[in-house]
């Protein structure tokens, strides 16, 4: 029987330590502006294998030719810029090159989409040089011009890693390029992974690179009067969120409930301790007298 | 009853024991924990008023644009304006016996003040076609239709300006002629003018003008081919004295009537050969002039017919001469001041006869205040009808003094008017043995004072019993000691101003505890032009070294490029002294104070000269031994505002260059980002504070959910503008004007966040705490000023939130953390409207950063303004759910609330605000704020409240009353219980 309402008691507080929990909205907000590349470029993970080049300019003119066909005013032109490498503090030398669409809309702003790149094949030299920047873990640089349009603009733009955080199966690399119309501003080169810390000579398995590109240009702050608009919004909408949330009766009154419970269960056992403290004290009791009186006088009585 | 009696003492208890619910403070704690001084700033000009009533002041304006009316008894404040940073005062002067005219922004602005009362009179704007010289000229005896006229030359044009209302009645334009003029002379008792100029080079103009209209009667030009060097002195009223171009030789001009004749003179005829170069210093006296020559200064009387000679020669470059005062009868005094030892000996003599000294007296001058750079004497009828004078010296520490009967009889530390850099230090330990504590030395006081506080506390006290009170409180010699405090609420305050002076001020009552002018930020032959630059912590004794002093590292520069080498000092903290000091051969581009101490608990700091080799202090062998190991890791970048460039530097190998020399570093480009010129220009940039402490990564959202800060001290925001929008709000449409805000891993210049902003426009404040930074700009089309916060939450730890995996031990919590790998990071931002535009902005910091942040705010009022973190989240939404609001989220708004009980300044202004600083104290709640401008003030805050600590007038009296009538009560009702059972006992 005790073991019973034990188990209830604990069942009662483990139900009202779980309710609110499973109560909890379901709109987490952390989720709503995640657009960690919500980029116009979007998203290009095309990975390229070493001497994949023609494939990838080619098919990317096709597809503009098409749409600039039906583009209307807006003009494309296709541009390359080239990615150079350093090995440590060695000189930088071709390694590679971006190929874009630049269109040109109708107010002059041009914009620079369909990003491919072909990554040259590290020579025997250059593998040398990588597996000594491996050896002692030195850093790997690569620059971009700072103008797509005139390179190398006004200077060249530089990025680094440790070599060490390249190779996996392959070499993993990625391309943040930041840009704003035709500038690059920056680019972000690195692992497209992590890259652990104290970081592990580790030799590429293939001497190939898996190379992803991402264009990213700026977002825009969402203008002051559309926001003070969604207020006024939000004032209209407010009869409906002034409405008290619909809750359980339990989510409301658990911590009524549970010390409730306790009294009924401690009025229970007491209740149920009663029938057998009456059973074996009914000789000796004269009449139906509270039980402080009752156990008053036979205390005095055997001191006596 | 003896329940009833409990209850009713708890809930009393309770009552006294509860924390006053408002933030802010009630009329009677003003002054209890915080302190406001006024200063004004380096005397330029002092102009002396001796009203016959006897209120004797002085006018006077300073380096930092106050003008000032000091009472000459106790150099109390009468009455002060703080003029704008770029409303530098040129001249000013006293018009009618009852203006104050100043003429401020290069000769533009003409303003006259009330001198009682400090109101402005009126204010006049002249205009001119060029910048130029700009000269006040007020007459007191020019009399034009009961007016006295004001002349001002300033861009290009001389302006005859009426003193009574400030109306421009005539104008002469000196452009076309590109006359340079130079003096404006009022011959006395005529009523016209000469405007004597150069033209060009080697042509000296002499214009006679009628001062009734501005008519020119006179024009004579006189050419002199060796050309002049511009600069000139004017002796009489038909005579000036200037210096040839070569400064080999002074020619007299003298235009009497108009006509011009010059007159040359070599220096070398009149002093003997010397090798230096003759500089002419400015000086009023008539009939002699001053140049200074090698290291002597010598006074050249100019007799008839333009005939020099020499009066005296001072061997004191450093003398300083006042300007001629007038006596009585014609006769002309001036003031000069010699140094000898530690005593400085003032002169005054008349003009016209050297060797009549008027008085001659010495005084005792602390070293620490330099050399005297200003004198301006007054003179006074003594009792025994003899003339008295007085003078005010501005010192090298930019201090004023004021002497008088050879002592000195009040003095100014305005020097603290132009601080640089504040670091705090902390006080001695309280010496076992030694106590600093007085004991409560009469129990009758002690009483008396604790019956005063318990009429105070129960509402009892009479008005002068609160007086009473208050003058305790603030007595309390507890908050003014020299030792720490278990609160950590006294430290002292390490000040560096713009004279390379250090001051410690003591945050109890804001004394200065020491002063030590610093020898090597002092103009000498090793170092020119020397300019103090940054405080930092050099050494602060931790663990190890207990028994050390603590002391600071003060970085200046000697000379006024940035490639100009540096120098350092490190000083004691507790004593003032100057341990040490180098003068280093390379320059100072940028101080990295490392995370690294060594044995000593000396910080290591990397200094970055412009060449970018990195220079490691101190220079020990130990430190290069830490050095060496953490050398792949350390990262620092650089940022090219004027190129629009920011670079990523790493660390190479020992300077190639200085062979042998192993505390210097080689260093290499990294990354850059470079911002397109035509679009981006580099407006502000702002790092995390280095010694800022985070207590956790967590921060536990709705629904028991968690999000993990991304806490990167690597981390640096930039704000970029249009180049079109960097001149003032409004100078663009919003459609040409906007704001990109970045912020960029310095490790790996990696732009984590990039946001634009269109229609907006600088100037940017910024604050960059934990993982959020807060930013304020105008917003061109709503036409208001905006505070944007960004938070940036690390995702890659957010899969960390399952119980089992964590107890399992599955999970990344304490893998490191490296830059190289690609942040998986979110950010949030939000923008709200903000009224105030913004001087200075920072953030509370404290010890263990615990306690909820707030926002210090120096708003345009100079006003510091705190404003809860709370009201700047960027999860706030329109309509909190209800566990949002659980959790301390408030309910959107277009704007940030202003609410008036959170100024940290009360209705005190800290006069041309300029830095706030913040200091953790000891205890986690409470926050050292130091705002500092012209005015300092300084207060503590406690942004969640004193959670951890009683509140000051907390009755202890009381408290130990209570307990003590609860044990009794407990006795009495022990006893009578007992007697009552053995009552029941017995029945």
């Amino acid at each position: 029987m005790r073991a019973f309402l034990v188990f209830f008691l604990f069942s009662c507080l483990g139900f009202a330590f779980l309710v609110p929990s499973s109560l909890g909205f379901q709109s987490d907000e952390l989720l709503l502006d995640d657009e960690e590349f919500g980029l116009e470029g979007g998203r290009s993970p095309e990975s390229f294998r070493i001497r994949s080049q023609p494939s990838g300019p080619q098919s990317a003119r096709r597809r503009s030719s098409d749409f600039g066909g039906g583009g209307g005013s807006d003009s494309d032109s296709k541009i390359q810029f080239s990615l150079e490498h350093a090995f440590g503090d060695s000189d930088f030398s071709p390694a590679g090159a971006f190929s874009a669409r630049l269109k040109t809309s109708s107010h002059g702003a041009q914009t620079l989409t369909k990003l491919r790149f072909s990554r040259n094949a590290f020579t025997e030299a250059e593998k040398e040089k990588f597996e000594k920047l491996l050896q002692g873990d030195d850093f790997y640089r690569i620059r971009l011009p700072s103008n797509v349009v005139s390179p190398p603009g006004r200077e060249y733009i530089i990025s680094a890693v440790k070599a060490r955080c390249l190779p996996r199966e392959a070499m993993d690399e990625h391309f943040v390029i930041h840009m704003d119309g035709v500038n690059i501003l920056a680019v972000n080169y690195g692992s497209p992974g992590a890259c652990q810390y104290p970081r592990q000579l580790k030799l590429p398995g293939k001497w190939s690179f898996n190379s992803h590109t991402i264009l990213k240009n700026t977002e825009q702050a969402p203008r002051a009067p559309v926001f003070s608009e969604e207020i006024l919004g939000g004032e209209e909408g407010e009869g409906e969120g002034v409405k008290p949330v619909e809750r359980s009766f339990w989510a409301k009154y658990w911590m009524y409930l549970i010390p409730l419970g306790l009294i009924v269960m401690n009025a229970v056992t007491q209740a149920l301790n009663m029938p057998e403290e009456q059973a074996t004290g009914q000789p000796g009791s004269q009449g139906p007298a509270t039980a402080a009186v009752q156990r008053g006088p036979p205390t005095a009585v055997r001191r006596r | 009853m003896a329940m009833a009696t409990r209850v009713f003492l708890l809930l009393f208890l309770v009552l006294i024991s509860s924390p006053s619910p408002s933030n802010s403070l009630y009329e009677d704690q003003v002054g209890l924990m915080d302190w406001h001084q006024q200063y004004i700033g380096k005397v330029k000009h002092a102009v002396f008023h001796t009203q016959k009533a006897g209120r004797k002041r002085v006018v006077v304006s300073t380096e930092e644009n106050v003008i000032a009316s000091l009472d000459l008894r106790r150099g109390d404040i009468f009455w002060r304006h703080v003029l704008g940073p770029n409303d530098a005062v040129d001249e000013i002067d006293i018009a009618l016996g009852k203006y104050v005219i100043t003429l401020s922004s290069e000769g533009s602005i003409l303003r006259a003040w009330n001198l009682p009362d400090g109101q402005m009179v009126w204010e006049s704007f002249l205009q001119g076609p060029k910048p130029s010289k700009s000269l006040l000229s007020v007459s007191a005896n020019l009399k034009i239709d009961k007016d006295n006229v004001i002349f001002v030359f300033g861009k290009g044009c001389l302006h005859a300006v009426s003193s009574i209302d400030g109306e421009v009645l005539w104008k002469k334009d000196f452009a076309d002629e590109s006359l340079e003029v130079q003096q404006i002379i009022h011959p006395l008792g005529s009523d016209m003018i000469y405007a004597v100029g150069f033209v060009g080079l080697s042509q000296l103009d002499a214009y006679q003008i009628n001062v009734r209209n501005g008519e020119v009667l006179k024009h004579r030009s006189a050419a002199f081919p060796g050309g002049f060097c511009g600069e000139v002195s004017l002796v009489s009223s038909d005579t000036l004295v200037a210096l040839d171009a070569t400064r080999s030789s002074l020619i007299s001009i003298s235009f009497l009537d108009g006509e011009i004749s010059l007159q040359q003179t070599h220096i070398s005829n009149l002093v003997g050969d010397s090798f230096g170069m003759a500089v002419m210093l400015p000086s009023k006296l008539s009939g002699m002039l001053m140049i200074k020559i090698d290291n002597y200064m010598v006074f050249v009387r100019v007799a008839d017919e333009g005939k020099l000679e020499v009066a005296e020669k001072i061997n004191d470059a450093a003398a300083a001469v006042s300007d001629a005062l007038a006596l009585s009868e014609g006769q002309q005094a001036f003031g000069l001041v010699e140094h000898g030892g530690n005593k400085i000996h003032l002169t005054v003599k008349l003009v016209n006869d050297w060797n009549g000294d008027l008085l001659k007296e010495s005084i005792r001058m602390d070293h620490q205040r330099g050399c005297v750079h200003k004198i301006f004497i007054n003179s006074y009828i003594r009792t025994d009808r003899s003339h008295g004078f007085r003078a005010l010296i501005v010192m090298e520490d930019h201090s004023l003094l004021l002497l008088q009967q050879g002592e000195i009889v009040w003095s100014r530390e305005d020097g603290l008017a132009s601080i640089i850099d504040v670091t705090a230090s902390e006080l001695p330990v309280e010496k076992e043995g030694v106590s600093v504590a007085k004991v409560e030395h009469n129990l009758f006081e002690w009483l008396k004072g604790h019956m005063l506080k318990l009429k105070g506390t129960l509402m009892l006290a009479s008005p002068e019993d609160m007086i009473a009170i208050q003058g305790m409180r603030l007595k309390s010699s507890e908050k003014s000691k020299m030792t720490r405090d278990h609160n950590g609420f006294r430290k002292l305050l390490i000040v560096l101003t713009r004279a390379g002076k250090l001051f410690a001020l003591h945050t109890g009552d804001g004394r200065v505890a020491w002063s030590a002018l610093l020898h090597s930020l002092r103009n000498s032959e090793a170092c020119a032009y020397p300019t103090g630059l940054n405080v930092y912590q050099w050494q602060v004794p931790h663990h190890h070294a207990m028994d050390e002093n603590p002391s600071v590292l003060v970085v200046g520069r000697c000379g006024l490029g940035s490639d100009a080498p540096g120098v350092l000092s490190f000083v004691d903290t507790y004593t003032g002294k100057e341990l040490d000091s180098l003068f280093l051969t390379h320059s100072i581009e940028r101080i990295i104070p490392l995370s690294f101490t060594d044995s000593r608990e000396q910080r290591l700091h990397l200094i970055i000269d412009t060449d970018h080799h990195a220079h490691l202090y101190p220079r020990t062998p130990e430190a290069i031994g830490i050095f060496q190991h953490e050398l792949p890791n350390i990262y620092w970048y650089s940022v090219e505002a004027e190129n629009g460039i920011i670079r990523g530097h790493a660390l190479k190998s020992n300077c190639i260059l200085q062979e042998g020399d192993e505390y210097c570093f080689d260093t290499r480009d990294l990354w850059s980002i470079v911002f397109p010129s035509e679009s981006e220009k580099i407006l502000a940039t702002v790092t995390r504070k280095l010694n800022e402490v985070v207590h956790t990564q967590a921060k536990v959202i709705t629904d028991q959910d968690v999000m993990y800060k991304y806490v990167s001290k690597n981390l640096l925001f930039v704000a970029t503008v249009a180049p079109k929008a960097t001149g003032e709000i409004g100078s663009v449409t919003p459609e040409e004007s906007w704001l990109v805000v970045y912020l960029i891993d310095t490790v790996t210049g990696r732009i984590i966040y990039r946001m634009t902003h269109h229609g907006t426009q600088g100037p940017v404040h910024a604050v960059f705490s934990e993982n959020w930074v807060v930013y304020h700009y105008f917003n061109l089309r709503a036409h208001r000023y905006e505070m944007s916060v960004v938070e940036i939450y690390d995702q890659s730890r957010a899969d960390n939130k399952d119980v089992w995996k964590l107890v399992l031990g599955k999970h990344n919590l304490t893998s490191p953390v490296s830059s190289y790998s690609r942040p998986e990071v979110i950010t949030k931002s939000q923008f709200y409207f903000f009224t105030h535009s913004v001087k200075a902005m920072a953030v509370t910091s404290t010890a263990k950063g615990i306690t909820s942040k707030q926002l210090l705010i120096g708003t345009i009022g100079d006003q510091v303004l705190a404003l809860d973190k709370r009201y700047l989240d960027p999860r706030r939404t329109i309509n909190p759910s209800q566990s949002e609001r659980e959790e301390g989220i408030i309910p959107l708004t277009d704007s940030l609330p202003i609410i008036p009980q959170s100024y940290v300044t009360h209705n005190l202004k800290v006069e041309g605000l300029r830095g706030i600083v913040t200091a953790p104290a000891k205890l986690e709640s409470t926050t050292l704020v130091f705002a500092y401008g012209v005015d300092l003030f300084f207060t503590r805050i406690a942004p969640s409240r004193t959670y951890d600590l009683l509140t000051d007038d907390f009755s202890y009296a009381l408290l130990l009353i209570t307990i003590v009538a609860l044990v009794a009560a407990i006795f009495v009702t022990w006893i009578l219980s007992e007697r009552k059972e053995l009552q029941e006992k017995w029945r």
